[in-house]
């Protein structure tokens, strides 16, 4: 215990590098897999194939990606660049077949009376369909947001800082102190992205009592 | 290479806004401003350019490293220098890119490890012939100054029990031991020159390796304690071979290269710099790194308080 | 990496000398698929009883969905690193690890399998004096099977493409050849393993999928 309180300082500085590598995934995965599960949803072929490619990037281990990446996309290997960028296509393999399922779950009838009281296409998207799918992307959101703060902490292995360098420098000092601070922390942040989402939800959906949304 | 500063520029405000982030989070001043914070949470911009005049110090994501390139900072700041510090970066590839591109000023290195970096053929030699070896093999613009006398080498480390058994004094005495023979060790260790066919080659000994990812920490050590396995590549500068009484088998063959420690430096490192460094060099006895890692280990000690104690007693602050 | 890591990674694939020995693609992939049965297993031995006892009486669903919450949340390396440290090196450390990674979905494949079922086929099935042991084994469980599959198809991938971090303390697997490629910088090598893991998760996925499909009652829509 006492190894928490005299590295605070440690503990702070990597929870903040941590949140710099997994806030912009969880934001960019939600934001991006819009455009494209309304694309996915204009043709049946397109769905098919962004399921099929979300199965596939699920399958690919973590590690070696943040390994192979730099070589791909020409980044340094200690570049927290690499991280952001596996973690939002991770993301998008959750997030844009659970937002495709979003958009197909608001009835045509609704998206029909809405044009025939005036709603322009962006409007009608704005006002009408991304709210009703909301709950759906929320639950989304929330899925994505737990694995991704999870996820960065696989980067302490390369020397990516975040809180899993505490279990790579925990596990060579032996201490579990370190390593104990470091799961705690991380699981601590991921509750607390959860919190604030579905807090989120409820400001801007006061229609929706906060249903457990995620799905298995 | 306009690309790769952009790239720079990009992730220097990705690392500000980090900063922001977490001094706004916990709500403290900013972490990384802290003065020599233990395990390094320096370095989250990625290897950003430290501003002219300043030397930025680099570590491997290794404990007992980043004690040494904290001594190194703080000779550095008593000589008037402002260090950068960049600790736990990580692994060769990543960081001897940084130090040839001028993001990195100085790191500590070992002799042998340094040298397969560039050869990976280089076989084992004497300290002073891998110190000259590195000499012709380190890119332009970098150079490494004194080796310490404190190493950190790989062994073939065993129990005394074991090693008694079987009497046991050198690698070579392997050979007469009739059980099957496993070695816990980092997975590489598979495919080093001293790894089992080296052991093969030049012992005689048939050795299989169970890959434990903790250099030779306290997983390793607990595995061999609990008999998992008979052997352990332990580095030789670990307090627990003192500490749970281990025979390192002697290595006559030189077949385990000397890991001496050794600064690569940048050409911002002056000759007043270099003067500072290789008094913390000309200090460091092999003892020595024993004991100061045994205040990260066992006392849980950050490294610059382990650095300050033992400058203060050797007159070096 | 002066040639293409790719290629070299399917030319490491296709030395045969690779596919035989100790330390062979067979035997290796043997192991990964042992751990990750395993793992899924003991979870699904705890998950499974909890998730259907929560999804026919609705109690405790706050509790079991707090739980899953908690367990997701949790890094898989730090929980293999921390049980490590505290157990040793072996197999008990990165088990107990994947067991924590498969619970949330199986729990919530189990509830949401029970509650999917229509509570007037439920109260029909009451009306005809099933005890609630019938309703749960007869009724809700062949109704929501598929459901039930999918959460163990959930759990499987995610422990299989996970599985690799048994090799960081000292066991096997398919991780070894990742870790030995990242240690020694033999990236072909490790870009095999990760092409192995990847091939199978997705044969692992494929094959769930389809008993999913089987499980579907006639009548009903798989999920």
């Amino acid at each position: 215990m006492s190894w928490v309180l005299e590295n605070l300082d440690v503990i702070a500085g990597y929870t903040g590098a941590h949140l710099v590598q997994a806030l912009p995934p969880i934001l960019l995965a939600f934001a991006l897999s819009l455009p494209l599960a309304k694309l996915a949803n204009s043709r049946g072929w397109l769905r098919t194939g962004v399921t099929t490619t979300s199965g596939l990037m699920y399958a690919i281990p973590s590690l070696p990606l943040f390994v192979l990446l730099p070589g791909l996309i020409g980044t340094g290997v200690r570049s927290p660049l690499n991280i952001v960028i596996a973690l939002t296509l991770y993301g998008l393999a959750l997030m844009v077949p659970t937002a495709s399922d979003g958009f197909r779950s608001v009835s045509r009838d609704v998206l029909g009376s809405a044009t025939a009281q005036g709603y322009a296409p962006a409007a009608r998207f704005w006002q009408v369909e991304l709210p009703l799918a909301g709950p759906v992307l929320l639950g989304g959101v929330r899925v994505v947001a737990v694995s991704t703060i999870s996820l960065v902490t696989v980067g302490g292995v390369l020397g990516v800082p975040s809180l899993g360098m505490l279990f790579v420098d925990g596990v060579r000092r032996g201490i579990v102190a370190e390593i104990a601070a470091g799961v705690v922390a991380t699981a601590a942040l991921a509750l607390l992205t959860d919190a604030l989402l579905v807090l989120l939800g409820r400001l801007l959906m006061p229609w929706h009592r906060g249903r457990e949304g995620s799905r298995p | 290479m306009s690309i790769h500063s952009t790239r720079r520029h990009l992730l220097g405000a990705l690392g500000a806004g980090g900063l922001a982030l977490g001094a706004a989070a916990c709500g403290s001043s900013d972490p990384f401003e802290e003065e020599g914070g233990s395990s390094g949470a320096a370095g989250s911009d990625g290897g950003g350019e430290a501003p002219a005049g300043t030397l930025a110090i680099g570590s491997q994501a290794y404990y007992s490293n980043e004690i040494i390139a904290e001594l190194f900072a703080q000779v550095l700041e008593k000589a008037g220098f402002t260090v950068d510090r960049q600790y736990q970066i990580g692994q060769r590839e990543v960081y001897m890119p940084e130090l040839e591109a001028g993001s990195l000023d100085l790191l500590p290195e070992y002799l042998g490890n340094l040298l397969q970096h560039y050869e990976s053929d280089a076989g084992s030699a004497s300290p002073e012939e891998i110190r000259s070896s590195l000499e012709e093999a380190l890119p332009e613009g970098l150079r490494v100054l004194s080796f310490a006398e404190a190493s950190d080498q790989d062994s073939y480390t065993t129990t005394s029990d074991f090693a008694s058994t079987h009497s046991l004094s050198a690698i070579g005495d392997l050979a007469g031991v009739e059980e099957d023979l496993k070695i816990a060790a980092n997975s590489e260790f598979e495919t080093r020159p001293y790894g089992p066919e080296g052991a093969k080659s030049v012992y005689d000994v048939d050795i299989a390796v169970v890959p434990v990812e903790d250099s030779g920490g306290p997983l390793t050590v607990q595995a061999l304690l609990d008999g998992d396995v008979q052997l352990a590549d332990i580095y030789s500068a670990d307090p627990s071979i003192a500490e749970n009484d281990l025979v390192v088998l002697e290595d006559p063959e030189s077949m385990i290269l000397p890991q001496n420690v050794v600064p690569v430096v940048s050409e911002k490192i002056d000759e007043q710099a270099a003067e500072a460094i290789e008094g913390v060099i000309a200090e460091l006895s092999a003892d020595d790194l024993v004991e100061l890692n045994r205040q990260s280990v066992v006392d849980q000690a950050s490294s610059a308080d382990i650095a300050t104690g033992w400058l203060t007693e050797k007159g070096l602050l | 990496m002066n040639e293409n890591p790719f290629l070299g990674a399917l030319e490491w694939l296709s030395d045969p000398a690779r596919w035989t020995g100790p330390s062979g693609i067979p035997l290796r992939t043997a192991e990964h698929l042992g751990y990750t049965a395993l793992g899924v297993l003991v979870a699904a031995l705890i998950a499974v009883p909890v998730g259907l006892y929560v999804g026919h009486t609705g109690r405790f669903k706050g509790l079991a969905v707090g739980a899953a919450g908690v367990a997701r949340a949790l890094p898989t390396l730090g929980l293999v690193t921390l049980f490590a440290l505290l157990v040793g090196i072996g197999l008990t450390a990165p088990l107990l690890s994947f067991v924590i990674l498969a619970i949330p979905s199986l729990l919530a494949g189990a509830y949401s399998a029970v509650e999917s079922a229509d509570p007037a086929t439920v109260d029909a099935a009451r009306a005809q004096g099933m005890t609630e042991w019938q309703i749960l084994t007869r009724v809700e469980l062949p109704l929501g099977m598929p459901l039930l599959v999918g959460g163990v198809r959930g759990a499987t991938v995610q422990v299989v493409a996970t599985a690799m971090l048994a090799a960081y303390v000292g066991s096997g697997g398919l991780g070894r050849y990742i870790f030995q490629g990242l240690g020694s910088q033999d990236y072909p090598q490790m870009i095999a393993g990760s092409l192995l893991v990847i091939v199978l998760a997705l044969v692992l996925d494929l094959a769930l999928l389809l008993l999913q499909r089987a499980t579907a009652p006639r009548g009903t829509a798989a999920a």
